[in-house]
């Protein structure tokens, strides 16, 4: 069953669209997300060792009580009978003294175990976040983002509810119904051996809700998740969600994927709704057994009445507990169907990964080179082979129809992909061999897609360098020429961009990814039509940073508007992943082939 | 902080259990489910009164009579209340989960119904990662509550009272003592509820931050990689998740507190109980087995008055859920119907004006638009040039009320747009935005959204305009699945289909938010030539920041400092208006810069 082959399939989130899992990757997935449980609670191994301590002694010092009374009743009362108050003085001393130690422990348990479970939800957090930061774009191209929210939020937080009500539920549980158990055989072995008499019973029932339980609960998560990707595709678009009234349309999708989600957790609570009731049933019938069987010792003589109660007691604090473990259960099941999927994300590798002997760039001059680097997504080949050299401080700008590979390899050279054949080569040294920091150090790239975070523009500003001054990072910005519209904005600089930066206008948003990349300094710049919603008096106080930028630096510019490509060192045009026209503006625009034609177009359509 | 969830919120809409009434329209459904929930609990919990009301009958009756055979009828009593606990344990949860899972799904429906049609406006201010852990994490707290807490605290107090009752009848005295403890303790427990209610809106609304920051990092994830900033937005990151720690380290020290007092109580009153019940048995006023009967009633009561405790931090974090699903709900639908508007005959093309249309952001004092005069003639194509910032976009945003004027009104032949019913208009009126908004859906429904009627003919002939026929060589032709969650496409591309998409059967108002942006220069020729058969039938309003586009329409309108600087021909203000050359000419450039 689990040869590497097999297994392979499974790995990461392969299983996610599968409807039906086999048994043998059923067992892997549950394996798997044993194991990253396991992980997380390795380092608070001491911390739950002292837990189980404190709440054996809390149990002890709560199972005190019932015993204490009893013995009050068989002892203390006959005693005063007779004139001795001694005895109930003793007996409700200790009373007092064991609720006030339960109590103290049962504080410290509670804080304690909470600190325990927010430290793990904390180290569960930062470890799926920064994982999932790490995976390459592909990943992220064909997981979406609305799934990988809905893995980041609502599976965490399903592992919250386990540990927010299963920790102290199922170890004061567990230690209740172990410690009783003692008790009852201790007190009175033929009662306790009738107690234990359901336990067969209880496994049983057990085993069957684990059985069904698990698909029931993998579902959940899968019918949650796609709630969150609807919800998160409507709210990114609402525009135009409504200039094209597609409200209606939403809701229905949104009630189907809400009902099925309703469904799903409606199968999985069903489950809970036999299984629980299923374990008083059992604790009832012995309960029913040990009393009569009690009365009937009891009229022989056999037993005192003050043993049958205190024993009738304990039973009812050994059964009700069980529920509370049959509960803990099924919220286990809960949370290892959302670590199933997180342990999934998790062994997705990140294959743009950083490199184990990395090369050192500290200044990077900016010479690019490509020895027959090819790639294609899944069903086409966008490069079949590209050969290049780009020495320091040139400017190169791409130009050719749409498709014809320009953008792949603008995201090649910025490393959002490896090549599948061939070396991109940075001053010599291969992309893949460069620390993600030296890279992003030496290398940004600006896009048509401006995304802003939330927070200020100075904020959005010195994401390029952060710790930047403000002067810095007005000095971004006026270089870029985005300082006058953001000083006619109410709080300048200080102006919270709001959600995706919807407050400003596309242009806006673009002039301040400049600033952003400006800041940010780099040895190559790579623009892939970063100047497509400017105007054109914008475009032009762009240019014009850009000249005095890109003065020292090499750059890599995708630009429609050919005005961006004169001031060029040199123009690359592409076709169909190869390039077949190389050489200085001037030259191309003079000459007779695609590129003057192109200029000749582009010229005609300023008017 | 801006984020209005952030906001203090008036004093009395914090810490009170009657945010949960809202609930009840919701609930009102499935009142028959509710009522079998609690009636299933609360009879399930007196079935479990019945064993040691029976231990007690038994120790009186038979063992103290020696009298077999009565044994059999009490024991035969104690089977079937075990059996009717158990049925009816089954019939509560079975009850409440048809109750609390349909009461989960409808709210989360009429959340996500309401929070559709809020203005474009609310969704500028609103960080969607508050409303996407307000409709899930949110939602799922009232649930559980709905479903377990809102049962377990009401069955739980009627059986408090219930058996406090028979304690009083069995032997008054100690039963008044029992009654009297319950006095502080409600008095304590009151003050910390009120504390946990504060720091359960704090981690939920942390909660809500943390949520944003997730969405923001997947959804940036090309910007953060290619500016290599993981390390900063993980810090952002771990620095909110640290903060929720926190938070929830302080409730659930509270709840401790809370916890630990409902625990104790029970145990100080059996230590009192038994004092009580020795001396009363000493007295002669109390048998011993009455004694007993009255403590095994009183362990009933044990777990509960504990769980009283957590029952009452969980209603209060459910409260403060529903706060904040209330804070969506309450929000005003300020772009809807006015009351009474009818569809209008409208021309088509039909006439578009603005009459002195001014428009100010919520919130903020110096208003964006001011005072705009514009009239297009039915049929007629407007370019609209204006520097970056100058409104052009808020300006296209008003025709289909995505935004409502704040001064002055938009006409469309003659009739305020806020007149006609919001369908009407927004059928009347097809646009294209800046970004290129696509579905997970297949082509042909994102090209059909605001037109599913529309015929196959329609279709080709937008692919046709917007030179997108590129779709019919996708895999599955116009049955491809596009979006996030399909095949993605070129930012060319994308527009391209955004733009067949607003001339799909050919609208009477037309608003393209610059809609050749991302192309090439030779399909931009392309789609102009075919746009420009278009534009004759139909009324535009054209954003243009290139020649090339600004001469597909009749007439420019210059936008500047939110007003309409000039109108008229683009040679004529390009002879005329210095401000307009300036935005317009590409040519000079370069020589007048000094490098």
């Amino acid at each position: 069953m689990s040869t590497p082959a097999v297994t392979e399939n499974w790995r990461g989130v392969a299983t996610e669209d599968t409807e039906q899992l086999s048994a043998g990757a059923g067992i892997f997935l549950r394996a798997r997300s044993r194991r990253l449980l396991g992980e997380l609670l390795a380092p608070h191994h001491a911390a739950l060792w002292w837990l189980l301590l404190t709440i054996t002694v809390q149990n002890i010092a709560w199972l005190a009580g019932p015993f204490l009374i009893g013995l009050g009743i068989d002892v203390a009362v006959p005693a005063l009978m007779r004139g001795d108050a001694g005895p109930l003085v003793w007996i409700t001393a200790a009373m007092l003294g064991a609720a006030a130690l339960d109590t103290v422990l049962r504080y410290v348990f509670l804080t304690w175990s909470g600190r325990v479970g927010q430290a793990v939800l904390l180290t569960l957090r930062r470890r799926v976040f920064q994982h999932v930061q790490r995976l390459p774009l592909a990943f992220h191209e064909r997981y979406t983002s609305g799934k990988t929210i809905s893995r980041l939020t609502s599976d965490v937080e399903a592992l919250a509810e386990l540990l927010d009500e299963g920790l102290d539920n199922l170890v004061s549980a567990v230690f209740s119904v172990l410690t009783i158990g003692v008790v009852l055989l201790v007190l009175d072995p033929p009662l306790g051996l009738i107690a234990l008499l359901g336990f067969p019973a209880l496994l049983w029932v057990a085993r069957w809700f684990q059985r069904h339980s698990t698909a029931a609960y993998r579902r959940t998560r899968e019918s949650v998740a796609a709630l969150i990707v609807q919800f998160t595709e409507t709210f990114g678009g609402i525009r135009a969600v409504q200039a094209f009234r597609r409200e209606p349309r939403n809701d229905e999708l949104h009630a189907v994927l809400n009902e099925d989600n309703r469904r799903a957790h409606d199968r999985a609570f069903w489950l809970i709704a036999v299984f629980v009731p299923a374990v008083t049933l059992i604790g009832n019938l012995v309960t029913v057994a040990v009393l009569g069987v009690g009365a009937l010792r009891v009229l022989d003589g056999g037993l005192a009445v003050g043993t049958l109660v205190s024993f009738l007691l304990y039973l009812r604090r050994f059964y009700d507990p069980l529920q509370e473990v049959a509960m803990f259960y099924s919220s286990y099941q809960s949370a290892t169907a959302a670590l199933e999927k997180l342990s999934g994300v998790l062994e997705e590798e990140p294959t743009v990964a950083e490199p184990t002997a990395p090369v050192a760039l500290p200044e990077p001059r900016g010479e690019l080179a490509y020895d027959g680097v090819r790639f294609g997504y899944t069903d086409r080949t966008v490069l079949p082979g590209l050969d290049l050299r780009i020495p320091a401080g040139q400017t190169v700008a791409l130009v050719g129809a749409t498709g014809a590979g320009k953008s792949t390899l603008a995201r090649l050279t910025a490393r959002f992909y490896d090549p599948t054949a061939g070396e991109i080569r940075l001053d010599g040294v291969p992309l893949d061999r460069l620390t993600d920091a030296d890279l992003r150090h030496a290398m940004v790239m600006v896009t048509q897609e401006s995304f802003l975070f939330s927070g200020t523009i100075a904020d959005n500003i010195s994401f390029g360098r952060p710790g930047a001054s403000r002067d810095e990072i007005e000095g971004a910005a006026r270089a870029i020429g985005a300082h006058p519209f953001i000083e006619a904005l109410p709080e300048g600089y200080d102006t919270d961009v709001r959600r995706r930066g919807g407050r400003l206008s596309a242009g806006q948003r673009q002039l301040v990814s400049f600033a952003r990349a400006f800041l940010a300094d780099p040895a190559v710049l790579i623009l892939d039509e970063a100047t497509s919603s400017l105007d054109v008096p914008s475009e032009r106080l762009v240019q014009r940073a850009l000249r005095t930028l890109l003065a020292d630096r090499t750059a890599l510019i995708i630009a429609h508007r050919l005005s961006t490509v004169e001031f060029a060192d040199r123009v690359l045009v592409m076709e169909d992943g190869r390039i077949v026209e190389d050489g200085s503006p001037e030259d191309l625009v003079g000459g007779t082939g695609r590129f003057a034609g192109l200029h000749r177009a582009w010229a005609d359509s300023l008017v | 902080m801006n984020d209005p969830a952030s906001q203090p919120l008036p004093a009395d809409g914090r810490g009170r259990l009657s945010a949960l009434l809202r609930l009840w329209p919701f609930a009102r459904p499935y009142r028959g489910m509710i009522a079998l929930t609690f009636g299933g609990a609360l009879l399930a919990t007196l079935a479990q009164l019945a064993v040691p009301l029976i231990t007690a009958a038994i120790v009186d009756g038979p063992i103290a009579a020696h009298d077999r055979a009565g044994l059999i009828p009490l024991i035969g009593l104690a089977l079937v209340f075990g059996i009717a606990e158990a049925a009816l344990f089954f019939l509560r949860r079975w009850a409440m989960n048809k109750s609390c899972l349909q009461i989960e799904r409808d709210l989360r429906d009429t959340l996500y119904a309401r929070l559709q049609r809020l203005p474009v406006a609310f969704h500028d201010r609103w960080a969607s990662g508050q409303l996407l852990s307000r409709a899930t994490t949110d939602v799922s707290t009232v649930r559980r509550f709905v479903g377990f807490g809102a049962v377990f605290l009401a069955v739980n107090l009627v059986t408090c009272v219930v058996v406090l009752a028979l304690l009083l009848v069995r032997y008054w005295p100690l039963g008044l003592a029992v009654l009297l403890t319950t006095v502080p303790l409600s008095g304590l427990a009151l003050r910390w509820e009120r504390r946990y209610n504060v720091q359960a809106r704090s981690v939920q609304d942390q909660q809500g931050e943390l949520t944003t920051d997730v969405e923001e990092a997947v959804q940036g994830i090309r910007v953060v990689k290619s500016l290599g900033r993981s390390g900063l937005v993980f810090d952002r990151y771990d620095a909110k998740a640290t903060r929720l720690r926190t938070l929830q380290l302080k409730k659930v020290r509270t709840l401790a507190l809370l916890w630990c007092v409902f625990e104790l109580h029970p145990q100080l009153t059996l230590a009192m109980i038994l004092v009580g019940g020795a001396v009363a048995v000493h007295a002669g006023a109390l048998t011993v087995g009455g004694l007993v009967g009255f403590v095994a009633l009183f362990t009933v009561l044990l777990w509960p008055i504990l769980s009283l405790g957590f029952l009452f931090a969980f209603a209060q974090e459910a409260a403060s859920a529903c706060d904040r699903i209330g804070e969506l709900l309450d929000a005003p639908i300020t772009v809807t119907d006015r009351p009474g508007v009818r569809p209008a005959s409208l021309g088509s093309p039909a006439r578009l004006r603005f009459e002195g249309a001014g428009f100010t952001y919520p919130g903020s004092t110096s208003p964006v638009l001011d005072g705009i005069d514009l009239e297009i003639a039915p049929g007629e194509t407007v370019a609209l040039v204006g520097a970056t910032g100058s409104g052009k976009t808020t300006l296209t945003a008003l025709v289909g009320r995505l935004y409502d004027v704040t001064a002055g009104r938009v006409t469309l032949d003659g009739v305020d747009i806020r007149d006609l019913p919001l369908t009407q208009l927004r059928s009347v009126v097809a646009a294209a935005f800046e970004d290129a908004t696509l579905f997970s859906m297949s082509v042909r429904e994102n090209l059909t959204l605001g037109r599913p009627d529309a015929s196959e003919a329609d279709v080709e002939e937008a692919l046709r305009v917007a030179q997108a026929e590129f779709v019919h060589d996708l895999p599955w032709g116009l049955a491809t699945r596009i979006g996030e969650q399909g095949l993605s496409l070129s930012g060319g591309q994308r527009q391209r289909l955004a733009l067949a998409r607003a001339v799909l059967g050919r609208p009477s108002v037309l608003v393209l938010d610059d809609p050749l942006s991302a192309l090439d220069v030779h399909t931009e020729k392309l789609v102009e030539r075919a746009l420009r058969e278009v534009l004759a039938g139909t009324t535009a309003l054209v954003v243009a920041h290139r020649p090339s586009t600004v001469l597909l329409a009749d007439r420019v309108a210059l936008l500047a400092g939110g007003r309409i600087a000039a109108v008229g021909r683009h040679t004529d203000l390009l002879a005329d208006v210095p401000a307009y050359r300036n935005l317009l000419a590409q040519d000079s450039e370069l020589a007048e810069v000094p490098s």
